[in-house]
């Protein structure tokens, strides 16, 4: 059936308004999108890592989650995730549970990339039914925008400052996404947000209702982290497509395929500039820091051009 | 009725957790309970139960699905030692706060470093304060029944509390004994069935847990969990009871050998207990007058009950099998002090002991007995040992050249 953002719009909505998440801030358009997937009928056990997504949407006794929804800590929902999704079917073969439920997890960078990277890569190897949504927004953010292996080069962060001798982070993003699809799971996405939402929602429909483990990795700005207008989430989101910073592709049963390709692929600057942490690229002095991180893009993009074709 | 066989510790324990109706058993080897989900993993192979198995790639995620399927609405269990319950740390805080049923086997090893596979209390010491119930076992007999128990004490609705039950490593996990089995039919008529009252997978209602809780609700939370663990104690007891109509083998929260008119008496937890009897016997049938305290139940710790067995003692000696680096002797020790406070009573002696699996020798126990009379007769040798070891902590069987 095509997609009809009016019609998904008129589904109840399964995370409601009235959390604490900042205006501006990627993370809730990422659960709500994801959740929209979600036929009505079937339920959903949720599982979030610590981070801003738990904290300010879960504050006792208020919860912004309107299925079953557990949190327990930062490093562990994907095996926080297997054990729901055992459970399940443990119950589901005694009788004892009838509906189709399905198990979602939640994760930051920092959940994903980092901490519980070691959680995330066993419960993919086990092959546990389950989604896992990284909201990636490229740092700590719920500690106060410390680095992660996720921050892009050369971003102004509380632990990777620009300084006078250190520009910034140092080293490229790790490509978690590369990583996950390794594992050789049935569904890897990497999205996000964009235009009607076609491409999150679509991609969020195959994550849900693929058997077996599904990744999706989906850009998820931070007005605190990034420095950017709250108003311009969206925009920001587009330029990193159109400049290729941000591939949006997939991975089916081991076949890569592009899903957006820019019109004009747009120089990296349009990107950085919007985005106050990398403010100091833009100084004479630090070309070279647009052109190596011109050059990385360029590369990934390149190799994702490869392999989807 | 029961069936006898010779079993190690953790051959029996698989067996009970094949019995006790788990939906779930997630679990990562490390020795000495590395057989528990060997065993049992060879028991979902061959179809003989119908739980499911996560062979999970850490301890830390081993608790953390336990954890995803108990609160989903399954009954979870796990089995794990040293520096894997180390690595669970964090999370038998949030599994326990969660007010999570779970159980666990742990089969006690040191705790690294120096690494050593060996037998001491110093891992489990290390979750004593995390908000398990902690029970202990003299011998397999009593790791398999406490594991058996341990379901029915957490799952009560007073106390909705995790239970670790530990056994020795190596002296009770490795060494056959006998022992008397339940089929799997009477286990799982014991502990029934879980019906929890809230879960993930409730499909009446819906549930979110583990929110942040801020400044104006934590403190109550934790005086709520405070009061599960206190609950616990009748519990164990009424729990013990249940267990001897069917098994006819009886337990308390503590055991109290030849404590009556003993006026030399050892405070101990698991093996040491059986070692320690013999020792009794032996000093018994010299006409001394000494006996045991033998701690089954650690956490909630059972002060009154201990209060009330030692206090008419002239001394004391608290065997410690964990360094608590505090400086004033172990945590047993730190526990029954408190149990004491102002009951006036015994003078009480710290003795750590069998560190790493250092061997715990009946003469070791000998040893403290013969301190323990010199330090009620006052004499000129105890002041000798005093001055070389201490007034109140002391080392056991110690190499000091």
């Amino acid at each position: 059936m095509a997609y009809q953002l009016k019609e998904e719009m008129s589904k109840p909505e399964r995370f409601s308004s009235g959390h604490r998440m900042c205006a501006g801030c990627g993370a809730p358009l990422a659960v709500r999108a994801v959740l929209r997937a979600l036929e009505p009928e079937d339920k959903a056990a949720i599982v979030s890592a610590t981070g801003c997504l738990q904290a300010s949407t879960f504050p006792y006794p208020y919860t912004a989650w309107e299925d079953s929804f557990l949190h327990s800590a930062f490093e562990n929902a994907g095996a926080s995730i297997g054990g729901v999704e055992t459970a399940y079917r443990a119950l589901k073969k005694r009788g004892k549970v009838k509906g189709n439920y399905k198990c979602i997890a939640f994760g930051g960078d920092g959940g994903t990339y980092d901490i519980g990277f070691q959680s995330l890569s066993g419960a993919l190897e086990r092959g546990h039914d389950f989604v896992y949504v990284c909201y990636d927004n490229e740092a700590y953010m719920n500690t106060g925008i410390q680095r992660s292996s996720s921050t892009s080069r050369f971003a102004d962060t509380s632990t990777s400052p620009a300084g006078k001798v250190v520009p910034g982070k140092l080293q490229n993003k790790k490509n978690l996404t590369d990583v996950v699809i390794a594992h050789n799971i049935p569904y890897v996405a990497q999205t996000t947000f964009m235009g009607n939402f076609r491409d999150l929602h679509q991609k969020a429909r195959k994550a849900v209702y693929t058997p077996g483990p599904a990744f999706m990795n989906i850009l998820a700005p931070c007005p605190r982290g990034w420095r950017y207008e709250t108003q311009d989430l969206m925009k920001i989101c587009k330029l990193a497509a159109d400049t290729c910073f941000w591939p949006m592709f997939e991975v089916e049963e081991g076949k890569w395929r592009l899903t957006y390709e820019p019109k004009k692929k747009l120089a990296i600057e349009e990107y950085l500039k919007p985005q106050g942490r990398f403010k100091h690229m833009f100084k004479p002095e630090n070309q070279w820091m647009i052109e190596a991180f011109q050059t990385e893009v360029d590369r990934k993009w390149q190799d994702i051009l490869t392999r989807c074709q | 009725m029961g069936k006898r066989d010779r079993l190690s510790g953790n051959e029996a324990i698989a067996l009970a957790m094949k019995g006790m109706n788990l939906d779930v058993v997630a679990a990562f080897p490390i020795t000495p309970s590395t057989e528990i989900p060997q065993y049992f993993s060879q028991y979902v192979a061959n179809g003989e139960t119908d739980t499911l198995f996560i062979p999970v790639e850490s301890e830390h995620s081993a608790m953390s699905a336990c954890i995803g399927a108990q609160a989903a609405g399954a009954r979870a269990s796990t089995a794990t030692s040293s520096c894997g319950l180390a690595l669970m740390y964090e999370m038998l805080h949030v599994g326990a706060s969660l007010r999570l049923p779970m159980t666990m086997a742990c089969v006690t090893r040191a705790l690294t470093g120096p690494i050593n596979i060996h037998n001491d209390h110093g891992d489990a010491m290390g979750a004593r304060d995390t908000g398990w119930i902690q029970l202990y076992a003299e011998n397999a007999q009593e790791a398999y029944d406490n594991y058996i128990m341990a379901v029915k004490i957490a799952e009560d609705k007073q106390v909705l509390t995790p239970v670790m039950a530990c056994q020795d490593g190596f002296i009770t996990s490795h060494a056959v004994e006998n022992i008397e089995l339940l089929s799997d039919e009477e286990i799982g008529k014991f502990v029934g069935l879980y019906e929890p009252a809230e879960y993930l997978l409730n499909e009446e209602e819906k549930v979110a847990m583990g929110p942040y809780d801020a400044p104006a609700y934590l403190m109550e939370h934790k005086r709520q969990q405070a009061e599960g663990m206190m609950q616990a104690l009748p519990v164990i007891e009424k729990v013990a009871a249940e267990f001897a109509a069917l098994s006819g083998r009886h337990y308390g929260l503590i055991e109290e050998y030849q404590t009556e008119d003993a006026e030399r008496i050892l405070v101990v937890l698991g093996s040491t207990a059986g070692t320690a009897k013999q020792v009794i016997k032996n000093l018994r049938a010299k006409g001394e007058k000494v006996g045991l305290v033998k701690i089954r139940s650690y956490r909630p710790f059972p002060a009154a009950a201990v209060a009330k067995a030692i206090k008419k003692a002239k001394a004391v000696a608290v065997m410690d099998k964990a360094e608590g680096m505090s400086g004033i002797g172990g945590p047993l020790f730190g526990d029954i002090c408190v149990a004491m406070n102002g009951l006036g009573g015994p003078r009480l002696i710290d003795y750590m002991y069998g560190l790493g699996g250092r061997d715990v020798r009946p003469e070791h126990i000998e040893a403290v007995y013969r301190d323990l009379a010199a330090a009620m007769a006052g004499k000129a040798d105890e002041e000798q040992l005093i001055k070389k070891a201490g007034p109140y902590y002391r080392y056991l069987a110690l190499r000091e050249e």
